[in-house]
Protein backbone atom coordinates (compact mmCIF):
# COMPACT_ATOMS: atom_id res chain seq x y z
CA UNK A 1 0.00 0.00 0.00
CA UNK A 2 2.59 2.16 1.12
CA UNK A 3 4.73 1.63 -2.23
CA UNK A 4 1.66 2.46 -4.53
CA UNK A 5 1.08 5.67 -2.56
CA UNK A 6 5.09 6.43 -3.12
CA UNK A 7 4.78 5.26 -6.86
CA UNK A 8 1.69 7.75 -7.29
CA UNK A 9 3.63 10.28 -6.22
CA UNK A 10 6.65 10.09 -7.26
CA UNK A 11 4.85 9.78 -10.80
CA UNK A 12 3.54 12.52 -10.09
CA UNK A 13 6.27 14.85 -9.17
CA UNK A 14 8.36 13.95 -11.72
CA UNK A 15 9.40 16.50 -14.35
CA UNK A 16 7.18 15.70 -17.59
CA UNK A 17 9.98 14.58 -19.70
CA UNK A 18 9.35 16.63 -23.12
CA UNK A 19 7.67 15.55 -25.79
CA UNK A 20 9.22 16.25 -29.00
CA UNK A 21 7.19 16.91 -31.99
CA UNK A 22 10.35 17.90 -34.10
CA UNK A 23 11.36 15.44 -36.74
CA UNK A 24 15.09 14.78 -37.61
CA UNK A 25 14.65 16.21 -41.48
CA UNK A 26 14.04 19.27 -39.88
CA UNK A 27 16.78 20.14 -37.36
CA UNK A 28 19.16 22.64 -38.34
CA UNK A 29 23.08 22.00 -38.52
CA UNK A 30 23.91 24.85 -37.19
CA UNK A 31 23.21 24.03 -32.84
CA UNK A 32 22.83 27.97 -32.03
CA UNK A 33 20.74 28.49 -34.47
CA UNK A 34 18.54 25.44 -33.38
CA UNK A 35 18.69 25.94 -29.86
CA UNK A 36 16.91 29.82 -30.97
CA UNK A 37 14.74 27.95 -33.29
CA UNK A 38 13.31 25.85 -30.06
CA UNK A 39 13.07 28.63 -28.02
CA UNK A 40 10.71 30.57 -30.95
CA UNK A 41 8.55 27.70 -31.65
CA UNK A 42 8.15 26.87 -27.70
CA UNK A 43 6.59 30.54 -27.71
CA UNK A 44 4.31 29.92 -30.68
CA UNK A 45 0.86 28.41 -30.31
CA UNK A 46 0.12 25.96 -32.92
CA UNK A 47 -3.11 26.94 -34.07
CA UNK A 48 -5.42 23.94 -34.70
CA UNK A 49 -4.27 22.26 -31.32
CA UNK A 50 -4.41 25.80 -29.39
CA UNK A 51 -2.96 24.75 -25.84
CA UNK A 52 0.35 23.35 -27.18
CA UNK A 53 3.26 24.83 -28.49
CA UNK A 54 4.43 23.91 -32.03
CA UNK A 55 7.76 22.46 -30.62
CA UNK A 56 5.49 19.40 -29.20
CA UNK A 57 2.77 19.12 -31.86
CA UNK A 58 2.61 17.03 -34.58
CA UNK A 59 -0.35 18.62 -36.32
CA UNK A 60 0.82 19.41 -40.10
CA UNK A 61 0.32 22.77 -39.57
CA UNK A 62 2.47 23.19 -36.76
CA UNK A 63 5.79 21.21 -38.62
CA UNK A 64 4.91 24.13 -41.64
CA UNK A 65 5.17 26.66 -38.86
CA UNK A 66 8.46 25.17 -37.56
CA UNK A 67 10.11 25.15 -40.77
CA UNK A 68 9.29 28.11 -41.28
CA UNK A 69 10.71 29.74 -38.63
CA UNK A 70 14.18 27.53 -39.34
CA UNK A 71 14.31 29.40 -42.79
CA UNK A 72 13.64 32.48 -41.30
CA UNK A 73 16.64 32.45 -38.90
CA UNK A 74 18.29 31.13 -41.51
CA UNK A 75 17.58 33.97 -43.58
CA UNK A 76 18.82 36.56 -40.63
CA UNK A 77 15.47 37.41 -38.72
CA UNK A 78 15.73 37.84 -34.92
CA UNK A 79 13.67 36.10 -32.52
CA UNK A 80 11.23 39.04 -32.15
CA UNK A 81 11.12 39.22 -35.78
CA UNK A 82 9.63 35.83 -36.31
CA UNK A 83 7.32 36.48 -33.52
CA UNK A 84 6.33 39.44 -35.37
CA UNK A 85 5.96 37.68 -38.39
CA UNK A 86 4.03 35.16 -36.66
CA UNK A 87 1.16 38.01 -34.86
CA UNK A 88 0.60 39.79 -38.71
CA UNK A 89 -0.80 36.81 -39.59
CA UNK A 90 -2.47 35.09 -36.86
CA UNK A 91 -2.73 38.04 -34.61
CA UNK A 92 -1.73 37.85 -30.77
CA UNK A 93 -3.32 34.65 -30.29
CA UNK A 94 -0.48 32.58 -31.95
CA UNK A 95 1.27 34.04 -28.58
CA UNK A 96 1.72 31.44 -25.60
CA UNK A 97 2.32 34.29 -23.63
CA UNK A 98 -0.07 37.10 -24.07
CA UNK A 99 1.18 40.38 -24.56
CA UNK A 100 0.98 43.58 -22.01
CA UNK A 101 -1.72 46.08 -23.70
CA UNK A 102 -4.62 47.81 -23.28
CA UNK A 103 -6.82 44.32 -24.19
CA UNK A 104 -4.86 42.11 -22.18
CA UNK A 105 -4.72 44.25 -18.85
CA UNK A 106 -7.65 42.34 -16.80
CA UNK A 107 -5.97 39.14 -17.92
CA UNK A 108 -2.76 40.31 -16.06
CA UNK A 109 -4.35 42.25 -13.31
CA UNK A 110 -7.28 39.64 -12.37
CA UNK A 111 -4.83 37.46 -9.70
CA UNK A 112 -3.77 40.88 -8.33
CA UNK A 113 -7.00 42.14 -8.02
CA UNK A 114 -9.22 38.85 -6.83
CA UNK A 115 -6.40 38.23 -4.45
CA UNK A 116 -6.71 42.06 -3.30
CA UNK A 117 -10.39 41.60 -2.60
CA UNK A 118 -10.00 38.22 -0.89
CA UNK A 119 -7.36 39.98 1.27
CA UNK A 120 -10.13 42.69 2.25
CA UNK A 121 -12.49 40.54 3.32
CA UNK A 122 -10.55 38.29 5.54
CA UNK A 123 -9.28 41.61 6.82
CA UNK A 124 -12.89 42.76 7.81
CA UNK A 125 -13.95 39.41 9.10
CA UNK A 126 -10.98 39.53 11.46
CA UNK A 127 -11.35 43.06 12.74
CA UNK A 128 -15.01 42.39 13.26
CA UNK A 129 -14.56 39.19 15.37
CA UNK A 130 -11.92 40.96 17.33
CA UNK A 131 -14.65 43.80 18.45
CA UNK A 132 -17.61 41.38 19.10
CA UNK A 133 -14.81 39.88 21.86
CA UNK A 134 -14.02 43.32 23.19
CA UNK A 135 -18.04 44.36 23.09
CA UNK A 136 -18.61 41.17 24.87
CA UNK A 137 -15.80 41.45 28.24
CA UNK A 138 -16.77 45.33 28.31
CA UNK A 139 -20.49 44.57 29.80
CA UNK A 140 -21.76 47.22 32.84
CA UNK A 141 -22.73 46.39 35.97
CA UNK A 142 -26.17 46.83 34.73
CA UNK A 143 -26.08 44.91 31.63
CA UNK A 144 -24.65 42.25 32.97
CA UNK A 145 -27.43 41.67 35.63
CA UNK A 146 -30.29 42.54 32.67
CA UNK A 147 -28.42 39.86 30.83
CA UNK A 148 -28.91 37.39 33.83
CA UNK A 149 -32.27 37.80 34.12
CA UNK A 150 -32.88 37.15 30.56
CA UNK A 151 -31.02 33.49 30.84
CA UNK A 152 -32.61 33.02 33.68
CA UNK A 153 -36.05 33.53 32.80
CA UNK A 154 -34.87 31.48 29.53
CA UNK A 155 -34.02 28.53 31.10
CA UNK A 156 -37.67 28.58 33.28
CA UNK A 157 -39.43 28.73 29.98
CA UNK A 158 -37.64 25.83 28.76
CA UNK A 159 -38.45 23.95 31.65
CA UNK A 160 -42.28 25.00 31.33
CA UNK A 161 -42.15 23.69 28.16
CA UNK B 1 -18.84 47.99 5.30
CA UNK B 2 -20.87 44.98 7.50
CA UNK B 3 -23.77 45.07 4.49
CA UNK B 4 -21.08 44.52 1.83
CA UNK B 5 -19.53 42.00 4.10
CA UNK B 6 -22.36 40.46 4.33
CA UNK B 7 -23.07 40.65 0.54
CA UNK B 8 -20.25 39.22 -0.71
CA UNK B 9 -21.27 35.52 -0.52
CA UNK B 10 -23.80 37.05 -3.70
CA UNK B 11 -21.44 38.87 -5.15
CA UNK B 12 -19.08 36.13 -5.40
CA UNK B 13 -21.83 33.61 -6.64
CA UNK B 14 -22.78 36.34 -9.02
CA UNK B 15 -19.64 36.68 -10.62
CA UNK B 16 -18.88 32.74 -10.91
CA UNK B 17 -22.11 32.39 -11.93
CA UNK B 18 -22.29 34.81 -15.15
CA UNK B 19 -19.02 33.66 -15.87
CA UNK B 20 -20.14 29.84 -15.99
CA UNK B 21 -23.32 31.21 -17.50
CA UNK B 22 -20.85 32.76 -20.97
CA UNK B 23 -19.07 29.35 -20.99
CA UNK B 24 -22.07 27.36 -21.06
CA UNK B 25 -23.75 29.35 -23.48
CA UNK B 26 -23.77 27.17 -27.05
CA UNK B 27 -23.49 29.99 -29.23
CA UNK B 28 -19.81 30.30 -28.06
CA UNK B 29 -17.38 28.27 -29.79
CA UNK B 30 -14.32 28.29 -28.06
CA UNK B 31 -12.41 27.07 -30.89
CA UNK B 32 -12.80 30.22 -33.01
CA UNK B 33 -9.72 32.47 -33.75
CA UNK B 34 -10.00 35.60 -34.24
CA UNK B 35 -8.66 36.54 -37.73
CA UNK B 36 -6.21 39.59 -37.94
CA UNK B 37 -7.02 39.70 -42.12
CA UNK B 38 -10.72 41.08 -41.76
CA UNK B 39 -10.30 44.58 -43.01
CA UNK B 40 -6.92 44.65 -43.98
CA UNK B 41 -5.50 44.00 -47.56
CA UNK B 42 -4.87 40.31 -48.20
CA UNK B 43 -1.63 39.04 -48.22
CA UNK B 44 0.86 38.92 -50.95
CA UNK B 45 1.29 36.29 -53.20
CA UNK B 46 2.10 34.61 -56.18
CA UNK B 47 0.57 30.91 -56.85
CA UNK B 48 1.02 28.67 -60.18
CA UNK B 49 -1.65 27.06 -61.73
CA UNK B 50 -1.89 23.14 -60.81
CA UNK B 51 -0.46 20.93 -63.36
CA UNK B 52 -2.78 19.64 -66.11
CA UNK B 53 -6.00 21.38 -65.44
CA UNK B 54 -6.81 24.07 -67.75
CA UNK B 55 -7.71 26.69 -65.11
CA UNK B 56 -4.65 29.54 -64.11
CA UNK B 57 -3.30 30.14 -60.99
CA UNK B 58 -3.43 33.72 -59.46
CA UNK B 59 -1.72 36.39 -57.51
CA UNK B 60 -2.71 39.24 -55.19
CA UNK B 61 -3.41 41.29 -58.47
CA UNK B 62 -5.78 38.67 -59.69
CA UNK B 63 -7.93 39.68 -56.84
CA UNK B 64 -7.89 43.57 -57.52
CA UNK B 65 -9.95 45.61 -59.78
CA UNK B 66 -12.82 43.59 -60.50
CA UNK B 67 -16.47 44.52 -60.42
CA UNK B 68 -16.81 42.31 -57.25
CA UNK B 69 -15.92 40.56 -54.42
CA UNK B 70 -13.79 37.52 -55.17
CA UNK B 71 -14.26 33.82 -52.73
CA UNK B 72 -10.98 32.71 -52.15
CA UNK B 73 -11.31 28.77 -51.05
CA UNK B 74 -8.80 26.90 -49.61
CA UNK B 75 -9.44 23.41 -50.25
CA UNK B 76 -7.35 20.01 -50.47
CA UNK B 77 -8.62 16.79 -52.00
CA UNK B 78 -7.40 15.00 -48.78
CA UNK B 79 -10.17 17.05 -46.72
CA UNK B 80 -13.02 15.61 -46.25
CA UNK B 81 -15.31 18.41 -45.22
CA UNK B 82 -14.14 19.96 -48.86
CA UNK B 83 -15.74 17.57 -50.33
CA UNK B 84 -19.06 17.86 -48.65
CA UNK B 85 -18.64 22.12 -49.07
CA UNK B 86 -17.71 21.28 -52.74
CA UNK B 87 -21.85 21.10 -53.68
CA UNK B 88 -22.31 24.29 -51.94
CA UNK B 89 -19.41 26.71 -53.65
CA UNK B 90 -20.70 24.72 -57.00
CA UNK B 91 -23.88 26.27 -56.68
CA UNK B 92 -23.15 29.45 -55.67
CA UNK B 93 -21.28 29.75 -58.24
CA UNK B 94 -23.97 28.79 -61.11
CA UNK B 95 -26.89 30.26 -59.23
CA UNK B 96 -25.52 33.40 -57.69
CA UNK B 97 -22.22 33.97 -60.12
CA UNK B 98 -20.09 33.87 -57.17
CA UNK B 99 -16.17 34.30 -58.79
CA UNK B 100 -14.60 31.62 -57.25
CA UNK B 101 -11.08 30.80 -56.80
CA UNK B 102 -9.50 27.95 -54.75
CA UNK B 103 -6.37 27.72 -53.09
CA UNK B 104 -5.20 23.74 -53.50
CA UNK B 105 -3.33 23.54 -50.22
CA UNK B 106 -0.34 20.78 -49.72
CA UNK B 107 -2.17 18.83 -52.62
CA UNK B 108 0.04 16.76 -55.25
CA UNK B 109 -1.37 18.02 -58.81
CA UNK B 110 -2.52 14.33 -59.71
CA UNK B 111 -4.83 13.95 -56.38
CA UNK B 112 -6.41 17.48 -57.07
CA UNK B 113 -7.00 17.40 -60.49
CA UNK B 114 -8.52 12.95 -60.10
CA UNK B 115 -10.52 15.44 -57.56
CA UNK B 116 -12.05 18.24 -60.03
CA UNK B 117 -12.45 15.88 -62.43
CA UNK B 118 -14.60 13.66 -60.21
CA UNK B 119 -16.52 16.52 -58.88
CA UNK B 120 -16.65 19.41 -61.34
CA UNK B 121 -14.62 22.27 -61.12
CA UNK B 122 -16.51 25.98 -60.06
CA UNK B 123 -13.51 27.32 -59.93
CA UNK B 124 -12.64 30.28 -61.83
CA UNK B 125 -8.38 30.34 -61.29
CA UNK B 126 -7.00 27.77 -58.68
CA UNK B 127 -3.65 28.59 -57.39
CA UNK B 128 -1.04 25.18 -56.20
CA UNK B 129 0.20 25.57 -52.37
CA UNK B 130 2.37 22.85 -52.06
CA UNK B 131 4.14 23.72 -49.05
CA UNK B 132 1.62 25.89 -47.75
CA UNK B 133 3.49 28.85 -47.20
CA UNK B 134 0.86 30.89 -49.21
CA UNK B 135 -1.93 29.60 -46.41
CA UNK B 136 0.02 30.56 -43.42
CA UNK B 137 0.22 34.04 -45.35
CA UNK B 138 -3.70 33.74 -44.85
CA UNK B 139 -3.61 32.57 -41.35
CA UNK B 140 -5.32 29.27 -42.44
CA UNK B 141 -5.53 26.99 -39.21
CA UNK B 142 -6.82 23.86 -41.27
CA UNK B 143 -8.95 23.39 -44.31
CA UNK B 144 -11.26 24.36 -45.56
CA UNK B 145 -10.95 28.37 -44.97
CA UNK B 146 -12.81 30.48 -47.08
CA UNK B 147 -12.50 34.17 -47.52
CA UNK B 148 -14.19 36.90 -49.08
CA UNK B 149 -11.99 39.58 -50.84
CA UNK B 150 -13.56 42.95 -51.71
CA UNK B 151 -12.56 44.46 -55.45
CA UNK B 152 -10.26 47.06 -53.65
CA UNK B 153 -8.61 44.05 -52.14
CA UNK B 154 -9.50 44.00 -48.70
CA UNK B 155 -10.28 40.98 -46.43
CA UNK B 156 -14.32 41.58 -45.93
CA UNK B 157 -15.35 37.85 -44.21
CA UNK B 158 -13.85 34.81 -42.94
CA UNK B 159 -15.33 30.95 -42.46
CA UNK B 160 -13.20 28.33 -40.98
CA UNK B 161 -14.78 24.92 -41.56
CA UNK B 162 -16.96 23.89 -44.31
CA UNK B 163 -19.91 26.25 -45.42
CA UNK B 164 -21.90 23.46 -44.55
CA UNK B 165 -25.76 24.03 -42.83
CA UNK B 166 -27.91 25.97 -42.92
CA UNK B 167 -26.80 28.80 -40.14
CA UNK B 168 -23.54 29.08 -41.94
CA UNK B 169 -24.61 29.32 -45.51
CA UNK B 170 -26.92 32.04 -44.62
CA UNK B 171 -23.87 33.90 -42.54
CA UNK B 172 -21.65 33.64 -45.90
CA UNK B 173 -24.44 34.68 -48.37
CA UNK B 174 -25.01 37.63 -46.16
CA UNK B 175 -21.55 38.89 -45.67
CA UNK B 176 -21.34 38.26 -49.85
CA UNK B 177 -24.64 40.26 -50.78
CA UNK B 178 -23.14 42.98 -48.23
CA UNK B 179 -19.84 43.02 -49.64
CA UNK B 180 -21.47 43.36 -53.35
CA UNK B 181 -23.14 46.41 -52.12
CA UNK B 182 -19.88 48.00 -51.10
CA UNK B 183 -18.41 47.15 -53.86
CA UNK B 184 -21.02 48.95 -56.11
CA UNK B 185 -22.00 52.18 -54.04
Amino acid sequence: MIARVLLIITLALAPATAVLAVEPDEILSDPMLETRAREVSQQLRCVVCQNQDIDSSNAGIARDMRILVRERLMAGDTNADILDFMVARYGNYVLLRPPFNAQTYALWFAPLVLALFAGGIGYTVMRQARRKTILAADLTADEEAALQALLDTSSDTEKNT
Amino acid sequence: MKRLLYASPVLIALIFGGFFLWGLNPERDPNSIPSVLISSPAPEFILQEVEGTSVPGFSRADLVGGDGPVVVNIFASWCVPCRAEHAVLTRMVNQDGVRLFGINYQDQPEDALRWLNELGNPYERIGSDLNGRVAIDWGLTGVPETFIVGADGTVLYKHVGPILGDAAIRAFTTALAQARQEGSL
